[in-house]
């Protein structure tokens, strides 16, 4: 019963602490009203069995116990001085959803505070809307928990400084803090995704923690398709878990992955919100990224890819994000259609941008290696391992001049 | 007499379980089909959730093409999730039937079918 029950507090979280936030305007306060209710319901529910409506039982609870801890608390003035009108707790009746969909946006907004680290942002979305703990996101982060601590509680005074309207946002600016969360949330996915070594199961956990907070702006905002189409590369990405790490932990290019241990509801319940998002007619970004995303997961074995749609994506992407890495992505394609000798000539304009990125340098050795040019592939292989690869890079790398090598010496 | 067994609850909260916790909830549904396959035709399905839906509604001149709208709108509530439907000697024998897919994830309904087409027929 027990396990059924945190699992509805997980999912109601995030628009609990959005709404309690609102009421309180204090993410502190919010958190421990909330954490009451839910202790709370441990008896109730476990006694009277769930109510049909979870989210409104724990929010009149959970404001009730909230006001109950203001009255007595140290801080009661410094939270009222943030209300501009007189304090008004919310009656008690179902929450509006429209009013919830901007509360959680808010939440979300408030957590992207621009003075912040992207990874701070990150964390404190965890800790906050996720409810994860400390030491899951340090173990997520790899770093010391009491380090994470410290960050968490310095993000927390930072976002509190900031005075987010409270007030019904405009159309613009919801558009505005939508795009911000959105970026947010597809940065804690490749936080997890990104292959340093450690623990891959806190890693997945980030990914699975952006996943749900993407179903939840999907779930809010479900006419936009920009936000079907984040949640649909998201799990687009995800479906390759089990094929991109062999058993002794290597990485898996995508070109050598077993296909067959793509995830298949995964990607069938991507098609399905990457249709729902095309309907739309508005390709922004996240459409964009995910029908590249959707042309792999369509090709049975790589071969069968269609380099060409991809091609045309990176393409639309670039004049919509003219990025030298939008650019080398481009050009990935390309090199699939026209051949190596065609994009080795289209990556010397990215020389001088790119010089100090990695992923151009091992392109670049895998072209030069296709060529036959062994000599100056390895040249670029050992770039890469000048420019701090993560362990489990290196491993591919080396392994890559060593082929090189190979070939020379049989030459 | 067909019955179907349609299952509500609310999205997410599945996903939200331990692992164990699923695979309990997942190897009553395996048996309730592997008993239902064996007893002949039955149908079961299982929906996306609610975020993949988009509604077709009616427009409101008539001889006016339907609008397509995205929704639906964010329910915080229980949603409609899946549903079984097989041939049943009664009312009981349905239930029986239902209590192998019970748990706290989920709101079963029994309820009579007035009429199936497709893979099973009430014809």
């Amino acid at each position: 019963m027990s396990d059924w029950l945190e699992a509805t507090f997980v999912q109601q979280r995030p628009r609990a602490i959005a709404a309690l936030t609102r009421v309180f305007r204090d993410i502190d306060l919010a958190e421990e009203a909330f954490a009451d209710a839910c202790v709370k319901a441990l008896t109730v529910w476990s006694q009277d069995g769930a109510p049909r409506d979870p989210l409104a039982w724990l929010l009149t609870t959970a404001r009730n116990a909230g006001l109950d801890r203001l009255r007595k608390s140290r801080r009661r003035a410094e939270i009222l001085s943030r209300h501009t009108e007189e304090f008004q707790p919310m009656p008690a009746e179902t929450p509006d959803p429209d009013e919830l969909r901007d509360d959680v946006l808010r939440l979300l907004f408030i957590c992207c505070h621009p003075e912040l680290e992207r990874r701070d942002q990150i964390a404190i979305a965890l800790r906050v809307v996720a409810g994860l703990s400390v030491e899951e996101i340090a173990r997520g982060f790899l770093v010391k928990p009491k380090t994470m601590e410290q960050r968490i509680t310095r993000a927390k005074k930072k976002i509190l400084s900031n005075r987010v309207a409270f007030e019904t946002p405009s159309p613009a600016e919801r558009g505005t803090r939508l795009g911000e969360v959105s970026l947010m949330i597809y940065l804690m996915f490749n936080e997890g995704w990104s292959t340093s070594a450690g623990p891959t199961q806190m890693k997945l956990t980030l990914c699975e923690e952006s996943i749900r907070l993407a179903r939840l702006l999907v779930d809010l905002f479900p006419a936009m398709g920009e936000q079907a189409a984040l949640l649909s590369l998201l799990l687009l990405q995800h479906a390759r878990r089990d094929a991109r790490i062999d058993e002794a932990g290597k990485l898996v290019a995508l070109d050598d992955q077993d296909r067959n241990l793509w995830d298949g509801a995964n990607i069938a319940e991507a098609m399905g919100l990457l249709q729902k998002a095309q309907r739309t007619g508005h390709h922004g970004i996240y459409v964009i990224q995910a029908t590249i995303a959707a042309a792999h997961a369509r090709a049975r074995s790589p071969v069968d890819t269609d380099w060409t749609l991809i091609e045309s994506h990176y393409a639309a992407l670039y004049a919509l994000q003219p990025t030298p890495v939008v650019r080398l992505n481009q050009i990935a394609a390309q090199a699939k259609i026209h051949g190596p000798h065609h994009a080795l000539e289209a990556l010397e304009a990215l020389k001088h941008d790119l010089s100090g990125y990695r992923w151009f340098h091992a392109m670049r050795g895998g072209l030069l290696q296709e060529t036959g040019d062994q000599r100056a592939a390895i040249d670029a292989f050992e770039t890469v391992l000048t420019l701090a690869p993560t362990e489990p890079e290196r491993v591919v790398v080396k392994n890559k001049i060593r082929i090189s090598q190979k070939m020379l010496d049989e030459m | 007499m067909i019955f179907a067994i349609t299952i509500y609850g609310e999205a997410g909260v599945f996903e939200a379980l331990p692992k164990e916790r699923q695979d309990e909830v997942l190897s009553g549904h395996t048996a309730l089909q592997e008993v239902l396959a064996q007893r002949g035709e039955f149908v079961s399905i299982k929906l996306m959730p609610p975020t993949s839906a988009v509604m077709v509604e009616a427009a409101g001149n008539t001889g006016a093409a339907p609008l397509i709208t995205d929704g639906p709108f964010s329910e915080t509530k229980e949603s409609f999730l899946g549903f079984y439907a097989a041939e049943f000697k009664d009312l009981d024998e349905a239930l029986e039937y239902a209590k192998m897919i019970s748990s706290p994830v989920a709101r079963l309904e029994v309820r009579p079918v007035a009429w199936a087409g497709g893979a099973i027929s009430s014809e």
